[in-house]
């Protein structure tokens, strides 16, 4: 097993755009606000940098769109692209080459450029030189979640979409509360349950919002880390696995859970050393981009029993102010799935929160924060999970 | 004794009611209905339907010669019989001919076939497919159907020998399409009946007759593949057949179905003879092909996978109008805001061919656990490039789990997609078709159809899909 870089490296500076449908902003204008707003917060310049890493799936190909908007010199820009977890691949990657003792100060910044394309959702990125793979979006890929879980657990299909529904409903009040948010509005449970079908039984709300936006960080070693700020955000555990796709070619897959999360999951709390998740986690921030995703991730997680996730999701658990808050932010669903920026968006709540920043959806005392990011469709994916606090040890 | 040893039928799924068509023009009338090809079949898949249609029993399928009879076929320059060769998986050293451009393309791959059989080929197949398009609201657009038969042509346990045949050859323009033509065209309908049907059918018969030492009422059904079911039951009178003997049209079942018409009332036949039975099936276009057959006794032992009768009473008989335009491209509809779908790499097609038309993944020779598509890496025990083809067109599946996709892009959404398991091993995620809505369900049982996906790039891409069990 890799070895653990707890507490080695530390998050000095982060910035993060409003998400939404940026009609009037190109991803330079999006790279540079959110990394003039992480540059300001560590009290640095572009200068001080010593290496980039930059995440997107789609808005632009090597790392030169960084270093041509930035005007950062002659450093290495390295692009990363994971899929959904791109953001969060250019963190790890930079934690690891701060940790390595390389560079001092790095910068990792992630961006998506969603609404010049005129699709809606996304279009898919796979190579398919014959064309022949069904053409499955991405909400029916993960629809493919609910009727399985349903069946398996024995939930009717309408106490079914009561589950995903509320699932949808929390993450949309947590946005209410946040600015940065793309959808600022609380909406209710039966405009969420009779919402206009996407993919079966995945209603208009049960997706997460298609959006612009751009969010950054600054990481040093933690010995430096005090020259920049009191209050850094320390880095725990760093995971990704890559499936093996498993899930599309072996009947013993039987889609209720996401075996990327659980391997993800297993590394993580072994690196932080977190030996009960539900009791010791903090907050979480998940990869919410259709509502049956969130509620499996709790299973895998081991934030909810197996089985159990749906009965936690209407009891409250994971509300605000429930007994583990996962998607204070808003999560995908509220505040927007810009899919480069969406890692490091989950990152900069965490990093809120710590600092007591947070403003309406502050959590009391957090301790230790996790972000869970997601890269393709539940049968073949990359599941990225960090842990990270506010202490060291 | 050359002869049918076996027969097939494809009745598409969806079917088009005339009184909706009359409807949708704010006219009245109409009676009866069609049979619609769904958006992703053309007279190539159905063909191979009807062929697997014929395969009776689980052994192997393999014939020396095919021949793929339609006036519909995707390309003019590319053989479709080829790509039929590859679905069902016949094998290679194989002789495959496209026959085309006339109503009697089937008869005329019929008698070429049973020609190939009697100087030396083991077997051969016909398979024969049309999907014939009218002009909106016209006369052909209410007649025309989609349907696909086919024969297999052998010498041993033939359920029915051809006896003899006899065919005129005359040029007449009566109804034609040019190589621009989109839709059916053709002369006053009279003249065609007059000087075209009534004359060359009358004198192929009557030759076919006379040259066998045979009186009308000495054939138990004669087939008059023609115009119309009237013209069809006119002629069978002046030639002095009974309304008995005269087989049924298809016209208010199914609809005209091209030169798929002849061998699908010929099947139709073949399902409901006795030992003995004389059938006399003549054709029409530019001519005419009669076909004397005689059934044998074989014939009791023989049915088809499902066969003509089954097939048209599975179906989806509420399509509306709008729907059969959309997918016969009559209907110029707003692109929807997804990516265009690109043109297939021809390279890819060629290598992943095994797997796309033949329907084949592999398995893992070390642990036995197959996989869709083909692995090169055992997922299960971890075994290295041990892996052999293994075919998955004729395996049951049941479903996993599904979704319907409103957000994909399709002629008929939603489009529905499965996780499929099936009986003895392996997986497939792909497209649900001919289903009823309130049918979906984990569990329901499913089995494979031959499809063609999409056009792009004047290229036609063909692979396989799920359909509940019909």
């Amino acid at each position: 097993m890799a070895k653990s870089i707890a507490d080695q490296v530390a998050v000095v500076g982060m910035g993060c755009t409003q998400f939404g449908e940026k009609w009037d902003k190109g991803p330079e204008d999006m790279i540079l606000d959110a990394s003039v707003e992480a540059f300001a917060d560590a009290g640095i310049e572009s200068d001080d940098l010593d290496a980039i890493w930059y995440g997107t799936l789609l808005t632009s190909g090597s790392g030169l769109m960084v270093s041509k908007t930035l005007k950062t010199g002659f450093i290495p820009v390295t692009r990363v692209e994971n899929k959904c977890a791109s953001g969060s691949e250019a963190f790890r990657n930079a934690c690891y080459a701060v940790a390595s003792g390389a560079y001092d100060v790095v910068l990792a910044v992630g961006v998506e450029k969603l609404k010049d394309s005129g699709f809606s959702g996304l279009p898919n990125t796979d190579p398919d030189p014959d064309g022949t793979r069904p053409n499955i979006s991405a909400p029916a890929s993960f629809s493919f979640l609910a009727p399985a879980y349903f069946e398996k657990y024995g939930l009717t299909r309408e106490q079914g979409k009561e589950v995903m529904s509320r699932i949808a409903w929390k993450n949309h009040k947590n946005g209410s509360l946040n600015p940065k948010a793309q959808y600022q509005k609380e909406v209710l449970m039966d405009k969420i349950m009779n919402a206009p079908m996407v993919a079966d039984p995945l209603g208009v709300f049960d997706c997460s919002g298609v959006s612009d936006g751009a969010a950054a960080a600054v990481i040093v070693r933690t010995e430096d880390a005090h020259k920049y700020r009191r209050n850094p955000m320390y880095v725990k555990a760093l995971t990704i696995a890559a499936g093996t796709g498993f899930g599309a070619i072996h009947q013993d897959f039987d889609f209720t859970s996401i075996k990327e999360n659980n391997a993800a999951a297993t590394t993580a709390y072994k690196q932080a050393g977190i030996k009960n998740p539900q009791k010791e986690i903090s907050m979480a921030e998940v990869h919410d981009c259709f509502t049956p995703t969130e509620l499996v991730i709790y299973e895998d997680l081991g934030f909810s029993e197996r089985g159990e996730g749906w009965k936690d999701t209407l009891n409250g658990k994971f509300d605000l102010d429930g007994e583990l808050p996962v998607n204070p932010d808003g999560g995908l669903k509220s505040f927007g799935h810009p899919i480069g920026a969406s890692g490091l968006r989950m990152l900069y709540e965490m990093y809120k929160q710590f600092q007591g920043k947070a403003e309406k959806r502050q959590i009391e005392d957090p301790k230790f924060g996790l972000t869970h990011n997601l890269g393709g469709r539940p049968w073949e994916c990359v599941s990225f999970l960090s842990i990270v606090g506010k202490e060291l040890g | 004794m050359v002869g049918i040893t076996g027969y097939g039928a494809y009745i598409p799924f969806s079917r088009l009611s005339r009184k909706v068509i009359a409807e949708a023009y704010g006219e009245k009338g109409g009676s009866g209905e069609k049979a619609v090809a769904n958006h992703d079949e053309d007279s190539l898949s159905m063909a191979v339907e009807a062929a697997m249609d014929a395969k009776a029993d689980e052994g192997d399928f393999n014939v020396d010669v095919v021949f793929f009879a339609s006036t519909t076929p995707p390309y003019k320059e590319k053989q479709s019989s080829a790509i039929i060769r590859s679905a069902l998986d016949f094998k290679r050293n194989i002789r495959a001919t496209d026959v085309t451009d006339s109503l009697r393309a089937s008869s005329g791959a019929l008698l070429s076939a049973a020609d190939a059989v009697k100087s030396g080929e083991k077997s051969a197949l016909v398979t024969t497919s049309d999907t014939r398009l009218g002009g909106a609201q016209g006369g052909f657009e209410a007649l025309l159907g989609d349907g696909a038969a086919s024969l297999l042509i052998g010498s041993e346990n033939v359920l029915a020998t051809i006896e003899d045949s006899k065919s005129i050859t005359v040029d007449i323009t009566d109804q034609w399409r040019s190589t621009a033509d989109d839709f059916l065209q053709s002369w006053e309908e009279r003249f065609g009946v007059e000087s075209g049907y009534n004359q060359l059918v009358s004198e192929a018969i009557h030759e076919l007759l006379t040259s066998n030492d045979l009186h009308t009422t000495d054939i138990t059904k004669v087939i008059l593949a023609g115009p119309k079911e009237r013209y069809q039951k006119k002629l069978a009178s002046t030639l002095g057949f009974s309304e008995e003997q005269l087989m049924a049209g298809h016209e208010n079942l199914i609809g005209h179905c091209g030169t798929a018409q002849a061998p699908l009332l010929l099947v139709d036949c073949l399902e409901g003879a006795s030992p003995g039975d004389l059938i006399v099936m003549a054709t029409y276009g530019s001519g005419s092909d009669a076909i004397l057959f005689k059934v044998t006794e074989k014939i009791r032992s023989y049915s088809p996978r499902m066969g003509f009768a089954k097939q048209l009473q599975s179906k989806r008989d509420n399509l509306p109008y709008t729907t059969y335009l959309k997918w016969k491209n009559m209907l110029p509809v707003e692109a929807g805001r997804r990516p265009e779908i690109p043109q297939p790499s021809a390279p890819a097609m060629y290598r992943h061919q095994e797997q796309n038309l033949g329907g084949y993944g592999s398995i893992c020779t070390a642990c036995e656990t197959p996989y869709f598509p083909k692995q090169h890496v055992c997922a299960e025990c971890g075994a290295i490039r041990q892996m052999e083809p293994y075919k998955f067109t004729d395996k049951k599946g049941k479903v996993v789990t599904y979704t319907s996709d409103y957000l994909a892009v399709s002629p008929d959404p939603p489009s529905t997609f499965n996780v499929i398991d099936f009986e003895g091993g392996g997986r497939m995620i792909c497209e649900m078709v001919d289903y009823h809505f309130d049918q979906l369900a984990v569990g329901m049982e499913v089995e494979m159809t031959f499809r063609h996906l999409y056009e792009a790039g004047s290229l036609h891409n063909y692979t396989w899909k799920v359909r509940p069990k019909r």
